[in-house]
């Protein structure tokens, strides 16, 4: 499975969805260059998380179409998109959503080790990681013993393991305080620009969108205005 | 303060005289402080000399001489341009948003647009401001915080005055625009 060169990192085409009665998603559009890093944002239940599942491939769009790193999402089964979001994908949900039965280091180790690296060199990594997250808590703790903030520095830390080509964050910073906000904010943009990662960063907070190369604001499942701010 | 462009939206609703444009703008914003008698004739004056306003007529009714202004073509161009440009992005400029937005409404324009734009501009600058972390203490990143803070500040008045503009609760106070409108 290889990616196609110079293709945009994400193209979302007419995307719609709904749940139940619930209208999400009413044909959204929008393309992420490789490197750039996008807000999306807007008011509560206009959209934005579902926008972010379906980019990522976690839900199946009811219409339109979605093409990440090349890949149209629709024709991938589901190990083949499995393989791809471990692979090139880093996901950073809100509340972390770590796995709970495995400390915290195999969890950031996790992608590494599923996808066969070495056992020592995943732990390794893992470790670096989790140490510019700046984590202050030992490597076999498990999450059911992190706070809130703590687990999303987890999160970010499992996200960046693998140098993915595209990083997928919803609200990374939800239960963190300003200053811890801004330092994982920090290393997790900093990191992707190092690296040209692709970053969609869905967020309520103005001062976490405006580190964005742009902004895309929703409103009812549209896209209501784009603003470019670099 | 742009009194100038704030007085031209107030006779965007037709001809007026110095006593109709204290009292309306006053009654559109009451928070501020009420415009002297003094400053009134002083912009009318200014705005008249730039061609700007002009003067319909003058009144002696028993009482004080009274002049009834009217926006000219180049008042009106001068007022669309000013509502639809954004502020510039700096803490002082909240009162001239607030205006230009309560000033849309009252005129019976809309100012998503605008709103659009000063989001945009305010976006910009705070990106600017958290790009490069400010060099020295932490009294010179306290001091660039206070400015974050006011444009968040302005950031979500902006958003709230999107919802409430969508939801219809703006203003249905449209007035005639022009001298003719209203003796229509």
């Amino acid at each position: 499975m290889t990616d196609q060169p110079f293709a945009p990192v994400l193209e979302m085409t007419a995307v719609e969805h709904a749940y139940r009665r619930t209208v999400a998603l009413r044909g959204i559009s929008l393309s992420v260059e490789a490197g750039e890093i996008v807000a999306v944002t807007g008011p509560s239940g206009c959209g934005k998380s579902t926008l972010l599942h379906a980019a990522a491939g976690i839900i199946r769009p009811q219409a339109g179409s979605v093409r990440l790193l090349g890949h149209e999402l629709e024709t991938l089964d589901e190990t083949a998109r499995t393989q791809l979001r471990r692979r090139r994908v880093g996901i950073v949900l809100q509340f972390g959503q770590l796995v709970p039965e495995l400390p915290i280091l195999e969890n950031v180790a996790l992608p590494l080790l599923l996808d066969g690296h070495e056992r020592a060199s995943a732990y390794t990594a893992a470790k670096e990681w989790l140490d510019r997250a700046g984590l202050e808590v030992a490597g076999d703790t498990p999450p059911a013993e992190l706070s809130g903030g703590q687990a999303q520095r987890v999160a970010v830390a499992r996200a960046l393991v693998t140098g993915p080509a595209v990083i997928f964050a919803d609200e990374p910073t939800g239960s963190m305080d300003t200053i811890g906000g801004e330092h994982l904010l920090e290393l997790m943009l900093g990191a992707a620009r190092d690296h040209g990662t692709a970053v969609v960063l869905v967020t309520h907070d103005n001062v976490v969108a405006a580190h964005a190369d742009r902004e895309v604001r929703l409103r009812d499942g549209r896209v209501e205005t784009v603003a470019v701010l670099r | 303060m742009a009194t100038n462009e704030v007085v031209l939206a107030l006779l965007r609703n037709g001809p007026a005289h110095g006593y109709d444009v204290k009292r309306d703008h006053d009654a559109w914003f009451p928070d501020a402080r009420p415009l002297a008698f003094g400053q009134v004739y002083a912009t009318l004056g200014r705005l008249e000399r730039g061609g700007f306003v002009q003067i319909l007529e003058t009144r002696i009714e028993g009482g004080p001489e009274r002049t009834v202004y009217a926006l000219t073509d180049s008042g009106h161009r001068q007022l669309g341009e000013w509502l639809a440009q954004p502020a510039g992005a700096a803490t002082s400029s909240a009162d001239e948003i607030v205006r230009k937005t309560v000033a849309a409404l009252r005129t019976g324009r809309d100012p998503g647009e605008f709103l659009a734009r000063q989001r945009a501009a305010h976006l910009r600058r705070m990106r600017e401001l958290t790009a490069q972390p400010p060099e020295g203490d932490s009294a010179a990143r306290l001091a660039r915080d206070h400015v974050i803070a006011h444009l968040d500040a302005d950031l979500r008045w902006l958003e709230l005055a999107v919802e409430r503009v969508a939801a219809g609760h703006g203003t249905d106070d449209h007035h005639p625009t022009t001298p003719e409108e209203a003796t229509r």
